[in-house]
């Protein structure tokens, strides 16, 4: 039963960081900024999506490629396909936005109230 | 190895671990945020009876609370500084730069500040979102079927 967990976790652990990792050498060794790693691993984890193999990695690392921005990606073009099935031509455009709903509007969401809570930190020590 | 080489060792070898070293955190600290969003997943599922579709949910909506509770602390800058990647590739890191932002720029009013400034970082991965979920669409209509 534990071990059966670890194993799990280990998988997962694996998995995510692997896809951190190359992040981190794409750093390392590019000027590459914040803003198109995001873009970047997205990208990547849509096009994994459309070709049906991210499901794959998901499978084997659950969380692991889940979490990671490539899994929100997968989402997206996940909620197309759904959408393009229910829809047909509209679900071209609604897709992708159902199937980030919740990414995209709890990030806003969240992203507002602690802007309003939270002062800015700047430089702070 | 005498006084003349030793410097061009150190300039040869130094760039070189401090790039492992930040290999080593990313991998390690994006590893670990990964097991905090299975855990999240393990314990909601075990406790509500709840959809796998409903489960992803509102376990990306707990990870995505979490990276813009830390950032509003300002410990989450704090770990990106160490860990690199590890911290911006997870969709906490996503989370990260909306509050970030957000909060960098709320001196400057609620609408040109907060709300206009909130996308700075995360405008682009929104709009290629889309744009690849339209691709999608339009490969899922016209080739897949």
């Amino acid at each position: 039963m534990f071990s059966e967990y670890l194993i799990e976790y280990l998988k997962v652990f694996a998995v995510g960081g692997a896809i951190c990792l190359i992040g981190q050498i794409l750093i390392n060794h590019t000027k590459i900024t914040t803003s198109r790693i995001l873009v970047f691993f997205m990208l990547l984890g849509g096009l994994f999506e459309i070709l049906g193999l991210y499901k794959y990695l998901v499978e084997f690392g659950g969380s692991g490629a889940t979490v990671p921005i490539s899994g929100f990606g997968s989402v997206l073009v996940k909620g197309a396909f759904e959408a393009v099935e229910e829809f047909g031509v509209i679900g071209i455009i609604t897709g992708g936005m159902s199937g980030a709903a919740m990414g995209i509007s709890a990030a806003i969401l969240f992203g507002f109230i602690f802007a309003l809570i939270f002062k800015a930190r700047t430089k702070e020590k | 190895m005498d006084k003349n080489t030793y410097p061009e060792f150190v300039k040869k070898t130094s760039p070189k671990t401090r790039k492992l070293k930040t290999m080593l955190w990313a991998f390690v600290v994006g590893g670990l945020i990964c097991c905090v969003g299975e855990a999240i997943k393990d314990i909601i599922d075990k406790y509500f009876n709840l959809t796998a579709v409903q489960l992803s949910a509102l376990a990306t909506m707990s990870m995505i609370f979490l990276g813009s509770f830390f950032t509003a602390l300002g410990l989450y800058d704090k770990l990106g500084r160490k860990a690199g990647a590890g911290s911006i590739v997870p969709i906490t890191g996503f989370a990260n730069s909306i509050v970030s932002s957000a909060i960098e720029h709320n001196r400057e009013g609620v609408v040109f500040g907060i709300c206009a400034q909130m996308f700075t970082i995360a405008g682009p991965v929104i709009v290629f979102g889309i744009a690849l979920s339209c691709v999608a669409g339009l490969v899922k209509l016209l080739i897949i079927g």
